[in-house]
Formats: C-alpha cells, structure tokens, sequence
C-alpha cells in the first residue's frame, strides 16, 4: 500500500565495510598478541570503538545496511573470515581457539533458539553437547561410522535424551523447569564419573574429523601456501555457524519464531489462539538439542579426547552466561559474547583461577550498562515478507 | 438435540466452576442464538469473566456442559477450541507488547497458517505470500477502527496508546474469521468519548460480517444499551434475570444486586 517510505529510505553501504573490516582486525589482534600490556591496549581500543559506535549511530547505521544488503553482508564475512584465516595460517593454538569460540558460539544460537524464543531455560547446554561428544566418542572410533553420520548422530542422540527430559520439563513450570535441566547437567557428570564403559574420569580418545576423504589432521597446501591442520577445522565449525545464523534468523523471521515469541509471553493468549503450548516447547528444546549434541560431537573429535570435565555443569553456566551477555534473543549478540568468554580466559594470563569470578563480574558489569545485553533484541518486523 | 437447537450456537447447562469453597459459576444455563449480541452483565465478581474463561477453556468446569453448535466441548483444551470458530479479547489487555501489531494480529490467524517448518525455512515465497494475505486483512480491519492505525501496522505494539491497543486485540479476535468473539470489558481504561467511539466501530463490525455472534461482558451500561440485542446478569456466580436490556434494568431484582454492591 504504502511503498514509498520504504525505497526512499535507503542507507549507505560503507559502516558494513567498517563494521566487518573492524571485527576481523579485532579477532585477529585479540588472538594474536601475547604481551598482556599490548592485548590491554587493544582491548581498550576495541571497546572505546564499540562504545563510541553505539553512542554515534554506527550501530544503527550497520544494522540498517546490514537488512538492506545480505548477500552483500555474506559476502564480505566471508572474505573477512579468510582473511583472518590467512593471517593466522599456521597459529594452531588461536586456529583452536577461534573453532572454539564458533563452537560455543553455534551452541549458544541453540539455547537462543530455547530460552530467547520460547522462554525454556535450560541450564543443561553443556550436558546436551557432552552428550554429542560422547556420542562421537562410541561411534567415530576408526573405520567406524562414516564421520558426517557420526557428527549427525551426535545431534540426535543429544535430541533423544533431551526428549526423556522434556516431561518434566513441560510439567514444572519456569524457575523448575530449569531446576529439572540443571539437574540432569549435574548428574551428567555424576555419571560418566561412574562408568567405566564411558572411560571414567580419565575419559576416551577419538580420532580426528574425515569427512569424505577431506582429512582433517592433514596441513593444507594451497596456493604454495601451507595451512596448519586446524584451518580445516576453523573452517568447518565456522560454516556450521554460518549455517546455523541462517537458519535461526530464518526461523525468526517466520510464524514459527512469532509462536515461539507468544508462548513465551503469553501462555494463555497464546492457547486461546490455538498454539499447543507443548508442541512449541518440545520443538525449540529439539532444535536446539541437536545444535548442541552436533556441535559437542565436532569439539570431541577436534580435540581428540573428552571427559567429563569438559562438560560441567560450571560450562553449561557459561553458555547461558554468553546468551544473556550478548542479549538475549538476539543472535549476532552471541558471537562477540562467546568471544570474550571463551577467548579472555586463555588470553589473560593473570585471569585464569579466577575464571568464575571474571564471568561474574564480567556478566554484571556489562549487565549493569546493557541491560539487554551487548546487542540488544529488535522488534521483528515482517515488513519485507509481507509487502514482497 | 440438534433439531430444537438449529438457532443456539453456545449453550452451558448447569455449568458450575469452583475456586475452593468459592461457587464462582454456580449451575448457570444460558443460551447464546446464532447472530445476536449478548449483554453479560453484573456486579463486580459475579462471575462474568470467569464464563468467558470456562467456555474460552481458560479454566475448565467442575459441572455441567457447554454445547458450541451442538458439539460438546467442556472438556477440550483451550488450543483446540479456536478450531470450533470461537475467539476472544480479555478485560486486561493480553497484547504481547514487545512484538509488532502485526505479530499479535497474524496469531488470530494461526489456525489458518502453514506452522511446517519446511513451508517457514525453505518455501520462503509461500510463506510471504501468507505474510502478504495477513497484512492486507489486517490492514482492512485495522482500518474500519482507525484510518491511521493500518501505517503503524510494524509498529511494536507497546508505542500504540491503550484505546488502539484494544482496537488491535479485538481486530486479531476477528481475523481468524470466528463465528463467537468474546468481548471482555472493551471498554476498560477508556474516556466517555472512546467507549462511543469503540461502540459504533463494534456496530460497524457486526454490519460488515454478517452473521457474527458476540458475548460482550461491560460495565458501561450505555454501551450494553446500544449494541446489545439481549442480557443476561449474572450476580454470585448465578442467573437472576434475562431479557432485553430496558427490561433487565428495570428490574427490582437487578436494581437490588448492583444497589447491594454500591
Ligand atoms: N483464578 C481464580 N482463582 C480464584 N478465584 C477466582 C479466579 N478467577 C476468578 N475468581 C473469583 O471468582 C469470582 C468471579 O470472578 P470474575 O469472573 O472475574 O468476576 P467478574 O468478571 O464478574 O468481575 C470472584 O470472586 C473472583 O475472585
Ligand atoms: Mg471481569
């Protein structure tokens, strides 16, 4: 009906090129520098650049460029990935550090999928990936399954134990239900502590990632250039992320991301309009089950070794830590959240037995100036869908 | 059954809801026919929402049945009954505030839409093509209320003053089609002037959808007057009387229930 306000506000491009090109040099600094003064500095840099983007209308400039030009806001991540790529082509602790930052982070899409939709809190995330992990473990011994079944698997059989949990879950209402998920993450470890045919505390070795003869543990030769082995691994974890963005932000942007909104908000509006409440739980709880059992199968086999201390419930804390940090429901606010979680701990030396304290006041203190968090949730509005 | 009932779209025979000790309905039998607009009136916690909410399955009954075009539906959940063609607002607004206009209005409308995950993720074309075909009716609907309210349709709901508000709510009860809306106190919060205003855009309403039934509980008498076809006052979770509204007002028996209360 009414068109013309929406050609005639178009903005420019250049702030998407700032903003991809900012965060790449960003990454790659953070993950570069050793020197603690330095990493310091950069630190300060990159936050007064936030800040100062946020208070000037950089952000809002982005994010309008952003929803007006995606294949051009792909495009350039995507080139922004490979360089950053480049640049660290043979660092393998900050190749490991970086799969592990798109690993946490593709996890924490899940629970936003699970506590920033549809209001399920679930303090078992940890547990859920564990699951896939371990699912990889039994599965992925050599000449066992072929790999891309066994990373498949992982999600699902974190998807099949989540569904023995989903009763409760359903039964109990907001601050139990999350009781009955933390629950289930403390005795997770309970017992693969007691199970010997799990590998007990000690845990179980896997081999690397062999995805149709694309094997992982193999340096990249390209271009005369070598790559270390665990760019293959960067770049995996970082398509699924990809991947992952996509089809949350398409979920959003759709009646089942609407549902998943109401039933959050409004239980009653929401059944009185014909919503079964359950089935809406059950599907945010499974999608992002799955996310987390697949991206917990990729870890294990990335690491080459798990136990259970590598699932606590302490890590399930900190992804739900990440999804509040950066702002809840909202998922770009996931990437930077799980890289200063996952990534400041082993950068900051003088940080690393006060790991939890750091989260804590980390968590509070961004909380007390963002209240909704580093990025914070926009009303959805289908205004592209609905006058296509 | 059927035969006697062609005319009856709602009925409650006995219905009863208990909170505790307390008879919130007690053994009410009403009659709602097919087309008119039915007054509910009553003192304060005589039991008036708590009809919409039983028949609605918001709360469910301890006795009786109620018939919604001769189908038994006192025990089916509250998802299911918008199937039967039923839909309501509330007395305090149920708009979810952070969502756009158009979010709350497309959920009156979820029964007729394609929830497959399939048709949401990947058919994007016929999923915008649902978006297109909610937005238009949305936009006609909007419109008969208020002629500016159809341009804040991507407005998030909050940014809307209380008297669009209920406009928006009464327009998402519609848009699903119903053939009984539920309308619980529109008039809550509003001056003398917008309950006028509400009334007329109701009448409005009714003449442009033939043939739609409504419940309308009020406290603003004046408005039952004007828009409502037959009464019934409810008072202590029971019937005391039933009619057209100038006879039910004069009532000694009604004058004494709300007189008791004031
Ligand atoms: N969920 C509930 N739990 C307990 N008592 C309730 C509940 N809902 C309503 N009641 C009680 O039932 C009676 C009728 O309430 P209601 O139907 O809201 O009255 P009205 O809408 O006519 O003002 C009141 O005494 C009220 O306190
Ligand atoms: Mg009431």
């Amino acid at each position: 009906m009414t068109p013309s306000s929406r050609t005639l506000a178009r903005g420019p491009v250049w702030p998407l090129f700032v903003a991809v090109a900012f965060a790449a040099v960003a990454l790659t600094a953070l993950v570069l520098i050793e020197n603690q003064k330095l990493l310091g500095a950069a630190l300060a840099i990159t936050a007064a650049f936030c800040f100062c983007a946020a208070r000037f209308g950089g952000v809002a400039a982005t994010e309008v460029a952003a929803s007006e030009n995606p294949w051009l806001l792909r495009g350039l991540i995507t080139v922004a990935s490979l360089a950053v790529i480049f640049v660290l082509r043979d660092d393998n602790f900050g190749l490991l550090m970086l799969a592990t930052v798109l690993i946490y982070a593709t996890i924490c899409l899940g629970l936003t999928v699970q506590m920033g939709y549809a209001g399920l809190t679930n303090f078992a995330a940890a547990a859920f990936a564990g699951t896939g992990g371990y699912t990889a473990a039994m599965l992925g011994q050599q000449g066992g399954l072929p790999d891309a079944l066994v990373l498949v698997c992982g999600g699902l059989v974190a998807v099949f134990i989540g569904s023995l949990l989903i009763l409760p879950v359903l039964r109990t209402r907001g601050h139990y239900g999350a009781l009955t998920t933390m629950a289930f993450g403390v005795m997770f470890n309970v017992f693969l502590d007691a199970n010997d045919f799990f590998g007990g505390p000690q845990g179980l070795k896997l081999p690397g990632i062999n995805l149709f003869g694309w094997d992982f543990t193999n340096d990249i030769h390209i271009f005369g250039l070598v790559l270390s082995s665990y760019v293959n691994y960067v770049i995996l974890t970082g398509i699924l992320t990809a991947l992952a963005m996509i089809f949350v932000g398409l979920l959003d942007r759709s009646w089942v991301g609407v549902w998943f909104d109401v039933v959050r908000l409004d239980e009653t509006a929401a059944s009185v309009f014909g919503l079964k409440i359950a089935y809406w739980k059950v599907l945010a709880f499974t999608i992002g089950n799955f996310l987390a059992g697949l991206m917990g199968a990729v870890y294990a086999k990335m690491t080459g070794f798990i136990a259970p201390a590598n699932f606590t419930f302490g890590d399930s804390l900190v992804m739900v830590s990440i999804v509040i940090l950066g702002g809840i429901g909202n998922r770009w606010g996931v990437l930077p959240a799980a890289l200063i979680v996952v990534l400041l701990p082993e950068k900051l030396q003088f940080i690393q037995e006060y790991r939890l304290i750091f989260y804590a006041v980390l968590v509070i203190a961004i909380l007390t100036m963002r209240p909704d968090g580093l990025v914070a949730r926009r009303v959805r509005k289908l205004r592209a869908e609905a006058s296509a | 059954m059927t035969g006697l009932s062609n005319n009856v779209l709602l009925e409650s025979r006995g219905l009863t809801v208990r909170f505790g000790g307390l008879f919130a309905l007690n053994e009410l039998n009403i009659d709602v026919h097919n087309g008119e607009v039915l007054g509910l009136i009553g003192p304060n916690g005589s039991g008036k929402t708590t009809f919409l909410n039983v028949i609605s399955g918001v709360y469910s009954a301890s006795a009786g049945k109620i018939l919604l075009g001769g189908i038994d539906i006192t025990r089916e959940k509250a998802h299911n009954i918008s199937s039967y063609g039923l839909s309501r607002t509330f007395q305090r607004s149920r708009l979810c505030l952070s969502l756009s206009v158009f979010d709350n209005i497309a959920l009156g409308a979820q029964r007729t839409l394609n929830n497959g995950l399939w048709h949401n993720i990947v058919q994007r074309k016929s999923f915008a093509a649902e978006a297109r075909k909610i937005a238009e009716e949305a936009r006609e609907l909007l419109h008969v209320f208020n002629p500016a309210l159809p341009d804040k349709l991507f407005d998030p709901a909050i940014s809307l003053g209380m008297i669009d508000r209920r406009r928006v709510e009464i327009c998402r009860a519609l848009i699903g089609k119903p053939k009984l809306v539920l309308l619980d106190e529109p008039s809550a919060g509003m001056t003398h002037d917008e309950t006028d205003q509400v009334v007329d855009e109701i009448l409005g309403i009714r003449k442009s959808l033939g043939g739609l039934t409504i419940i309308i509980v009020e406290h603003e008498m004046g408005l039952i007057e004007r828009v409502t076809d037959r009464c019934v006052v409810l008072n202590y979770g029971k019937k005391i009387c039933e009619g057209k509204f100038r006879d039910v007002a004069a009532d000694p028996v009604v004058r004494e229930a709300y007189l008791g209360q004031a």
